[in-house]
């Protein structure tokens, strides 16, 4: 019949139409859709930050309108909740920066021997082995690390130095310590580790000693990964939380004794956020200014970190 | 021309694979020896024992026996990092390190415990007159070393391995990754080296070892299947792998 024939040759248009139409709907729509869901997954934590820094700006203004700054940043006396009131933020200032201190003499040094060892001693198979090892260390809750400064270093320490207390920075700055050293150790050893070869041979063809290379070559020319990781490190004990609350205590003290009880400026937000302070007093305003001071110390740190990393990049 | 090197039946193993095979070969004192071949064929793992850059290549075995001068490098009295002050050695890409010129120079007797300036002057200025890079640099010796010219980074890394004051200089296929002029340059630094120093150099370039080299040592899969004076090896070859790679039926 004449009308099927007709009808075949139409089917086969209408088929090879359907091949070559191109305008796939589906697909456009995703393609418009799909980068504006991503800005705004992507926007979430922009806002989150500028939200946190509002905040932070404004309750700190705040706070200054009732305590003079000059007080706040140079005051050696920090008695915010029992009368006299006093808002001198150095004790917690130095209390934060003591245990600091001790936690990088405990990891930059461990650190970077196990960084030195791993980059350039350890056997490929143990490497493979101690570094995940090394990292999941890192991804111990802190509470742990708190109740293990408690129940195993200080006990440890006060068999040691019997006028140690039950609460001391030596305690929680050591258990600090040994939380960041993953942190030094992997970073400085992921920089160690992309120092060409051929520095090295070139220092093991003059005669010079596994050692002598590890010191005089690779760590030189790591040199600005290995302060870069040592920096991020330092600004990780300063706003550590967890361990400080738990063993370093909750007084507010001007020493430089570590074997005393002292208080860091996390563990005092902590004491306020836990207690029932009541919104809007100075008291309550004190934890944002606290808040504050540490939000611009690791942010200048982070900044010191960058710019040390490009300074003293050696290239090669 | 004495005898400097003695490689008696030497085998060497990366884990399973059989690199070098039963190689025997004696390497004349202040001359230049060119080990020429494809690649592969064990060259630079031979030039590579020779001080024991080879050591550090996990899974490495040896068998067989090198002396220099009569002791066997490879007994367990020798002590490896003075072995390679004696026997320095030069790279196929420029590695100077990432100090300036004159610490390039001076790291390697620094490494060795000389401080005082003054000598450490007179070693920069020694070495690198060596090399023939003095006029070149002599201004500017604080520079970076990275701001050489890639023949001129090779010839500071001569200068480098000149500094440790070595008998032996290796030279694995030092001038491959640099151009006509500054090759050219390298293969006359060698020619004036070798009446100091006993040179063992690696090369792709046949005329290279030709033209360069006192004695000629052809190796293929792992052995060494000829080794004579140069002018001979080229010029009249015992084997028939021979003839056909220099003249270039192969490799």
């Amino acid at each position: 019949m004449p009308g099927q024939g007709l009808q075949t040759v139409s089917k086969a248009q209408t088929a090879s139409k359907e091949i070559y139409d191109f305008k796939n709907k589906r697909v456009s729509i995703m393609n418009k859709v799909m980068p504006i869901l991503l800005f705004l997954c992507a926007s979430v934590s922009v806002l989150t930050t500028i939200g946190i820094v509002v905040t932070l700006i404004s309750e700190t203004y705040q706070f200054f309108q009732k305590i003079p700054i000059f007080d706040f940043l140079f005051g050696t006396k920090w008695s915010p909740l029992i009368p006299p009131k006093s808002f001198g933020v150095l004790p917690l200032l130095s209390g934060t920066l003591m245990i600091t201190f001790i936690a990088c003499l405990v990891a930059i040094p461990l650190g970077l021997a196990s960084a030195i060892y791993l980059s350039e001693y350890a056997p490929k198979r143990v490497r493979k082995i101690v570094k995940p090892i090394l990292e999941v260390l890192a991804g111990v809750p802190t509470i742990v690390y708190g109740y293990f400064a408690l129940s195993l270093v200080t006990p440890l320490i006060q068999s040691i130095f019997h006028s140690a207390g039950v609460f001391n920075a030596l305690s929680a700055g050591i258990v600090v310590g040994i939380m960041i050293i993953p942190m030094v150790s992997s970073l400085s050893e992921d920089a160690m580790s992309s120092v060409p070869r051929s520095l090295r041979d070139g220092a093991y063809a003059l005669g010079a000693t596994r050692f002598e290379v590890a010191l005089k070559i690779v760590v030189p020319a790591a040199f600005s990964g290995i302060v870069a990781s040592a920096v991020l490190a330092f600004s990780r004990a300063i706003g550590e939380t967890m361990i400080v609350t738990v063993a370093a205590g909750s007084t507010p003290n001007m020493t430089v004794n570590p074997l005393e009880s002292i208080q860091t400026m996390t563990a005092y937000i902590v004491q306020v956020s836990l207690g029932d302070t009541p919104h809007g007093t100075i008291e309550y305003g004190s934890i944002f200014a606290v808040g504050m001071t540490l939000f611009v110390i690791t942010f200048l740190l982070n900044i010191l970190a960058q710019y040390i990393a490009r300074k003293f990049r050696e290239e090669y | 021309m004495e005898a400097l090197i003695n490689i008696n039946k030497l085998n060497l193993f990366y884990g399973a694979f059989h690199a070098l095979k039963d190689v025997s070969l004696t390497i004349p004192e202040k001359a230049i020896t060119a080990f020429i071949g494809p690649s592969g064929c064990g060259k630079s793992t031979l030039l590579r024992t020779l001080n024991r850059m080879n050591d550090m290549i996990p899974g490495t075995r040896i068998e067989g026996g090198i002396a220099i001068g009569g002791t066997e490098i490879y007994s367990n009295e020798v002590d490896v990092e003075t072995l390679r002050k004696k026997v320095g050695m030069v790279f196929q890409q420029p590695n100077p390190f990432p100090k300036s010129i004159y610490d390039n120079v001076a790291y390697g007797p620094r490494l060795h415990g000389i401080t005082s300036k003054r000598e450490l002057d007179e070693i920069v200025e020694t070495s690198l007159k060596s090399a023939v890079l003095w006029e070149e640099v002599k201004d500017h010796l604080k520079r970076s070393a990275f701001g050489l010219s890639g023949g001129q980074q090779q010839r500071l890394c001569i200068a480098r391995a000149l500094a440790v004051n070595p008998n032996i200089l290796l030279m694995d296929e030092a001038t491959s990754a640099l151009d006509p002029i500054s090759t050219l340059k390298i293969e006359e630094l060698a020619q004036e080296l070798k009446d100091k120093y006993t040179i063992v150099m690696v090369t792709h370039n046949m005329h290279q070892a030709a033209r360069v080299s006192n004695q000629t040592v052809f190796f293929l899969n792992g052995e060494v299947i000829e080794y004579s004076d140069t002018e001979k090896l080229f010029s009249n070859p015992t084997d028939q792998r021979t003839e056909d790679y220099i003249s270039g039926r192969f490799g």
